[in-house]
């Protein structure tokens, strides 16, 4: 699969072309001739669009930013699989030895109905934020700085908390579901907070905020089959989605039964 | 927020609605098939326990109401969530498809159901309601018990009671090759359907993690085999001729050629 790391490759990609959103798209093939094993895709794109430019054609629209790895804004399925053939590695950081010379790289945006794209390679992810929005964050004190100890945690549950904060929010979760789910990085957001105690007064608000929000926007549900956790770039366990499992029906348990507030008078019926 | 709202309109309600009639489900099948593994013992068992479940009158209604609810709400919750996930894809599906980590029972889940539910009905058809091979239904053939038939204490049938021979109509039925492969065929893809279906409700209500997933995933595999292996052997024994009615039913006397006695009269 890898090829040696001296020798210079040439490759054909097969890239999907999509003026806007509302356009038709389809796959065209471009070559990428003589390219530094050691570049890597985006760099392999950058190439490619320069030729592209020099004889007048529209290059091609790639999301991309940090290019380290930790920003989630590159979002390309290569040859089926979001962020490439590698685990735990977004698109960013794969690079052209892993691909045979003379290979056809196919190269897709992310696709679901939530994230339309809005032109070639780039997918509209703002879906992400608006379930964001819908409860993934805490009410804080504000004021004078709390002593840094105040709240204790145990190691375990703040290791915890971190796996599930690892997620960049890139979206090659829906992007490798079979039903364009969003669960693991919806688990992934309810628990990096809900796992501690900051997060425990809107712990059920939360859930069943961004679960809604998750399923207004048309998301598809999850059928158990692990397909995000095998192409997350950060490698979020499934076991997170269990978990907002869990939380969701004891959320929806506990706001069904909570007592009945008193009457707007002060009570005193 | 409404609990039966987000139980019947989220997608984690519905998928948790999915999980417990599963659930409900599978307590039913590995019931019904320790139940109907009593093919291999004497006439006795099998009739006096059909016998005893017929009589049961409104309570036999009552279950069979609440497992046909049960099936209809497992029904809905699938078609429900698989037209929503076919829709979230989008307008175009992806040049080129990957599996990563799906197992391939959970590959088949949508068309393993889909045969399965066909299979019911014709199961239904064939030895609840008789439409299917009327003519070796089981109120057609007459059983005299030998013996008082018992279960944990409770008197399923008295002996010289007649009762509808569900044992020859077990065996005649599954003389025949077609209607046996069908019901093997249809098994399979039943245990394929547990195979995911057991694993996968235990994530859904959220009692699973990777440090039991290897244990959860033995124990199910270990439970599948047992219930494949047990729906084999009914079909499979009777068709091949390792196991032979036994003497007196209407099953061993249509074997030999002899007329079938006419069904007694008996409430």
């Amino acid at each position: 699969m890898v090829a040696e790391t001296s020798k210079n490759i040439s490759v054909t990609i097969r890239v999907w072309r999509q003026p806007a959103t509302d356009q038709p798209g389809k796959f065209v093939d471009y070559p990428a001739k003589d390219l530094n094993p050691n570049m890597s895709l985006l760099e392999m794109l950058d190439v490619v669009n320069d030729q592209l430019e020099r004889i007048g054609e529209d290059p091609i629209a790639f999301a991309h930013d940090c290019r380290e790895g930790i920003c989630g804004t590159c979002s390309l399925v290569i040859d089926g699989k979001p962020h490439g053939p590698h685990h735990g590695v977004a698109s960013c950081q794969t690079y052209m030895r892993s691909f045979e010379d003379n290979s056809i790289i196919t190269i897709e945006p992310f696709r679901a109905k939530p994230f339309p794209v809005i032109k070639d390679l780039i997918s509209d992810r703002s879906a992400f934020d608006k379930i964001q929005q819908a409860g993934g964050f805490i009410s804080i004190r504000t004021g004078s700085a709390q002593d840094a100890n105040a709240t204790p945690i145990p190691k375990e549950v703040a290791d915890l908390a971190m796996d599930a904060a690892q997620c960049i929010g890139c979206g090659a979760c829906v992007a490798a579901c079979k039903n364009a789910s969003a669960m693991l990085f919806v688990s992934a957001k309810v628990s990096q907070l809900g796992l501690l105690p900051q997060g425990q007064p809107e712990r059920d608000t939360r859930v069943l905020n961004m679960v809604a929000k998750m399923d207004e926007l048309g998301f598809g549900s999850c059928t158990n089959q692990y397909e995000c956790s095998a192409a997350c770039p950060k490698l979020i366990s499934h076991d997170f989605i269990a978990r907002m499992n869990r939380d969701y029906i004891a959320a929806s348990f506990r706001s069904a039964f909570k007592p009945t507030p008193a009457a707007g008078s002060g009570g005193g019926a | 927020m409404s609990l039966i709202g987000n139980l019947f309109t989220s997608s984690i309600g519905r998928k948790f609605i999915m999980a417990i009639t599963g659930l409900v489900l599978v307590g039913f099948v590995f019931g019904h098939l320790v139940g109907n593994l009593q093919i291999f013992l004497s006439p006795d068992h099998i009739n006096g326990y059909a016998h005893f479940l017929q009589g049961l009158g409104p309570a036999l209604w009552l279950v069979r109401l609440v497992l046909l609810a049960t099936v209809a709400l497992h029904i809905w919750a699938a078609v429900v969530l698989t037209l929503e996930s076919r829709a979230a894809r989008g307008p175009n599906d992806y040049g080129v498809k990957k599996w990563l980590h799906a197992t391939w029972a959970s590959r088949a889940m949508r068309w393993s159901g889909v045969i399965v539910f066909f299979f019911i009905l014709y199961h239904l058809a064939h030895f609840t309601l008789g439409i299917a091979d009327h003519e070796n239904f089981k109120s057609n053939f007459n059983w005299t018990m030998q013996h008082d038939a018992k279960e944990l204490g409770i008197t399923l049938a008295k002996q010289g009671e007649g009762v509808h021979d569900v044992y020859s109509m077990i065996f005649i039925g599954f003389q025949n090759p077609i209607v046996s492969i069908f019901y093997i065929i249809a098994t399979s893809l039943l245990s394929v359907h547990l195979l995911h279906g057991i694993e996968s409700l235990f994530q859904t209500i959220g009692w699973r993690n990777g440090t039991w997933a290897c244990c959860l995933r033995k124990a199910v595999t270990g439970l599948v085999v047992l219930y494949f292996l047990g729906n084999l052997i009914i079909p499979g024994a009777i068709l091949t001729g390792i196991a032979e009615p036994a003497a007196g039913s209407a099953a061993a006397l249509k074997a030999a050629g002899q007329s079938v006695t006419a069904p007694a009269a008996h409430n």
